[in-house]
């Protein structure tokens, strides 16, 4: 590939010609207009970008980015972007999934893209809810729900999505929501500089089939004593005037919240993504409780570890530093090689 | 002693013992010492999918069957002149598959009362007549194994296990093998442990030595080089001699090969491999499941890449999907499939032809694919080629039915010049092809290969999406037009069914055939063997045998409808058959077997002998 010309690409550069199909209010248009505005600062090439998604409504969001994209099928975006993103080590390859194409049908593809800590940007939209097929519950929905296909309630107790990447030992975990572009762009600068996987879960409102889902994170009455927002190096408070605080009691294995005033200023939890042991992150993934008070956003997590696609392209490296032939003698020598014998 | 010298025209030996004794190395052993004598070889491993069953047991009887001849053959032999049993287990699963008057070697430290019992032996075979229409040659193969040893620095354990080198030394004695290569391999694959070098040089001389001194093998053979094409050859097996085809495709493409695969019997192979192949810059990804390495590896062709996957029946059911996509997003993937005896785990170690409706039909709404199929173990290395040339050109999945018998049997292989080898250069889309010299229609087709371009992310001013929703024509946006479908779904079989692909030819020395054997993949051989035999006897018979079944030559109707019958044999219930009467109204009559093993040439011979009758 010829060296990138530096242009300086707006967000305009980033929208595609396609006509965006998504349902009027929903949440994806939110997401697609903060990327399409936060690409540019990258300064990566368009032609070097590519979006890779599954199936789904969030799926659709390659069409709409003026970059190289794949809609591929459901559930396997994570395992596609893979194979592109080993064997092409210059691009920025972005997988854009959902809660039910990540979770339910591919979540074999998520948790080995983590493990392998592939050099992936993957954006989960979850908005717990099946939107595309009209309605079913989801593997993020809560217990109990009422849905389509749960008119009794859905039996099945949902998954979290940052536990579980962080039970696969994800390198880079945050999650962000739709309707905050500020944060939403913070999070996503911070994937985008991480080198291996990051995923990042992101609180996305479907109002046709499961309207106000988030509604207590976003609501200005309730949203500042429901979201923890974690930064790096500062203690963990929230609420007004940092009411509340993340602590780690003595005995326990994880993190709860208390009042401020209940506690000495030190036993407050400095936050620190770069804790090796994905123990801490994950405990701070279980802080929610089922009405979504204690959500935090932002990164929880962000370790340096070997990409697998470096330490491919090392051996590759590695293998082909010996070779002196060219790839016609190279071959000819191994097609004769072992025991041969020449008739006259 | 002076011994008696018999010159031989053919030899089949079939080395037979329990999973543990050794027996596919003693066979791949004497099978390369064969080669470097020049004779003409075919070779059938055949194994049990248990790494070890109960030592002494059926079940665990593993053996390694070699067929040599001073003529160039096509088959590993229908029947052992010389079956090596190592234990009662091998003896009674490999009796009844030998001809009476056979040599049988057994190693009779083996037949205890234990091991008789282990497989229901009252009395054993060697003490009661059971064994009279054979030649038995009881031979102490361990203890004289361990005699040989006993100055040796090495376990008890050590000198047992390297009984399989006496039985070889014995073997390659009889036959007047040149034993040179042996010693080399064991200083190779002993490099570490010099003492067990010794040990297994020593068990070999020391069968080679029982060979010339024991008055119980009066005679030894002789099987005269065959006359072959001059050149360089080695001897492989079919899954080795793929994994070349594909590094070959590489380097005559200038892509990069990335290999996704998930362990599967018997494909594995070709994943061990490539995987040793970096230096030719083939990418080597053990994924998570079947579907993964197939989705990898087409996300490794949209990025430039020749995509590959390997695997067997049950995996090709799994990447269904994925080869769905590609045909949709029209870029080029190789699936390669190792057939074995299904459905679901079947027996993995055994052959079948089964897959071919698979190959041709298994996907959802109109998703043709080409199909194309190696006829023996070195044919492997240009079916590869072949597959690679189809998918780069055309822009298509293309699946590449091996099966287990090509896989793992071996043979001579006249090594190719590699300028010779077919030119698989490719020409990546550089610049829009739109009428406005600024648009790029991602669908827009190569007038004469209906291919698109080949567009990868990288190239500046052609950034595109593609995806699985249907596309129109030209642009490649989203599109429910019904005439656009109907369009799309016409164009993409029309560019599988028009890809050009050679003539089949017929084989008819005598010219006045009236009953065409029609075939593909693997039973080549002994279709080729059984029309040999029906010659022999004065009859004539015509063999032809497709490699592309997808699409099929354009003169394939014409050739069937000049015979007055036309028989298919199969190692299913008659799936080309099925195809061949469908496209071209031909009454062909299907002969079938599925018993995990290839046809052998008598049974062929016979049943082409009653249908020639009926002409």
């Amino acid at each position: 590939m010829s060296e990138p010309v530096a242009v300086k690409l707006t967000a305009k550069d980033f929208k595609s010609d396609q006509e965006v199909r998504w349902c009027p209010g929903c949440g994806d248009y939110a997401i697609l207009a903060a990327i399409q505005q936060f690409m540019p600062e990258l300064n990566i090439p368009r032609e070097r970008t590519v979006f890779v998604s599954g199936i789904g409504c969030s799926s659709r969001f390659p069409y709409y980015m003026n970059t190289y994209g794949m809609h591929s099928i459901h559930g396997r975006a994570p395992a596609i972007a893979t194979g592109l993103s080993v064997s092409r080590p210059d691009l920025s390859v972005w997988v854009v999934t959902g809660d039910g194409d990540a979770l339910s049908i591919g979540g074999n593809h998520l948790i080995h893209a983590l493990r392998r800590n592939v050099n992936l940007k993957i954006l989960l939209f979850n908005n717990r809810i099946y939107g595309l097929t009209k309605g079913q519950y989801s593997p993020t929905s809560e217990v109990g729900k009422i849905t389509k296909s749960t008119p009794a309630g859905s039996a099945d107790a949902p998954f979290n999505p940052l536990s579980l990447a962080l039970g696969a030992e994800a390198s880079f975990v945050g999650r962000t929501i739709d309707s905050d572009r500020k944060h939403l762009q913070s999070v996503l600068r911070a994937a985008a500089e991480h080198e291996g996987s990051a995923f990042v879960e992101i609180y996305q409102n479907c109002n046709i089939f499961n309207d106000g889902a988030f509604e207590q994170l976003k609501d200005p009455s309730t949203r500042d004593n429901y979201l923890i927002r974690l930064e790096h190096g500062q203690p963990i408070t929230f609420g007004a005037d940092g009411q509340f605080c993340v602590v780690h009691p003595p005995g326990g294995f994880g993190l709860e919240v208390r009042d401020t005033n209940s506690v000495r200023p030190e036993e407050i939890v400095v936050h620190d993504a770069t804790v090796t042991d994905p123990a801490y992150a994950f405990a701070l993934s279980r802080l929610p409780g089922l009405d979504l008070r204690n959500t935090p956003i932002g990164v929880f997590r962000s370790v340096d570890r070997p990409s697998y696609d470096s330490v491919v392209q090392a051996q590759l490296a590695a293998a082909k530093a010996k070779v002196t032939e060219t790839p016609e003698q190279q071959l000819a020598g191994l097609l004769g090689s072992g025991d041969t014998w020449t008739i006259i | 002693m002076t011994k008696q010298i018999r010159q031989l025209d053919r030899v089949v030996i079939r080395f037979a013992g329990d999973s543990g004794d050794g027996m596919q190395l003693t066979g791949d052993r004497f099978t390369s010492e064969t080669a470097q004598l020049g004779n003409d070889i075919s070779t059938l491993p055949n194994f049990p999918a248990e790494i070890r069953a109960p030592a002494g047991t059926l079940p665990g009887v593993s053996s390694f069957q070699v067929h040599f001849a001073d003529y160039d053959i096509l088959t590993p032999g229908d029947a052992p002149n010389v079956l090596v049993a190592m234990n009662p287990a091998a003896l009674k699963a490999n009796l009844a598959d030998l001809p009476r008057g056979a040599d049988i070697i057994v190693n009779t430290d083996e037949f205890t009362k234990r091991n008789l019992a282990k497989v229901g032996y009252q009395t054993s075979p060697l003490d009661d007549d059971s064994l009279a229409g054979y030649v038995v040659h009881p031979v102490a193969l361990t203890s004289m194994t361990v005699g040989a040893l006993a100055a040796h620095q090495v376990s008890k354990k050590d000198a047992e296990r390297s009984k399989n080198m006496f039985a070889l030394g014995l073997l390659s004695w009889m036959y007047s093998r040149p034993y040179e290569s042996t010693l080399r391999f064991l200083e190779r694959k002993f490099a570490a442990r010099p003492e067990l070098v010794a040990a297994n040089v020593a068990a070999f001389k020391a069968g080679w030595n029982f060979g010339e001194t024991t008055e119980d093998f009066a005679v030894r053979y002789e099987v005269k080089p065959a006359k072959m094409k001059p050149g360089t050859y080695r001897n492989i097996t079919g899954n080795a001699a793929l994994s070349l085809g594909l590094v070959a495709a590489g380097v005559r493409s200038g892509l990069p090969v990335f290999l996704g695969a998930y362990p599967i019997t018997p494909a594995s192979d070709i994943l061990h491999e490539l995987s040793k192949h970096k230096r030719f810059g083939v990418i080597t990804v053990q994924a998570e499941d079947e579907i993964a390495a197939v989705g990898a590896a087409l996300g490794a062709s949209y990025g430039g890449s020749l995509g590959v996957t390997t695997t067997s029946g049950p995996g090709v059911a799994l990447k269904s999907e994925t080869i769905s996509l590609a045909v949709a997003l029209e870029l080029p993937l190789v699936i390669v499939d190792v057939q074995r005896a299904g459905p679901s785990t079947g027996m993995p170690t055994k052959t079948e032809q089964a897959d071919l409706n698979m190959a041709l039909y298994g996907r959802h709404g109109e998703a043709p694919v080409a199909v194309i199929a190696p006829r023996s173990p070195s044919d492997c290395f240009f079916a590869a080629l072949e597959a690679a040339r189809i998918a780069l050109t055309y822009r298509t999945p293309v699946i590449l039915l091996s099966d287990n018998y090509v896989a793992n049997g071996s043979e001579p292989w006249l090594l190719p010049d590699v300028e010779s080898l077919p030119d698989l250069r490719v020409e990546f889309a550089t610049k829009p092809n739109g009428d406005d010299g600024t648009t790029f229609l991602p669908y827009l087709r190569d007038p004469e290969t209906l291919a698109r371009p080949w567009a990868i992310p990288g190239t500046a001013g052609l950034e595109h999406r593609i995806g699985g929703l249907e596309k129109a024509d030209k642009t490649g946006d989203i599109s429910y037009d019904p005439a656009n479908h109907d369009f799309m779904v016409r164009t993409r079989a029309a560019r599988i069914e028009t890809i050009p692909v050679p003539d089949i030819e017929v084989e008819d020395p005598d010219g006045d055939a009236r009953v065409l054997v029609l075939g593909w993949g693997s039973t080549y051989g002994p279709i080729g063997a059984a029309c040999r035999g029906v010659r022999q006897r004065g009859l004539s018979i015509a063999q032809a045998h497709l490699r592309h079944l997808a699409p099929m030559p354009a003169n394939l109707g014409e050739v069937l409808r000049s015979y007055d019958k036309v028989v298919i044999p199969e190692m299913n219930l008659g799936q080309l058959a099925h195809v061949i009467r469908a496209r071209y109204l031909v009454d062909a009559i299907s002969y079938n077997q599925v018993r995990g093993l290839p046809f052998t040439a008598a049974e062929l011979e016979t049943t082409l002998e009653e249908v020639l009758k009926n002409v």
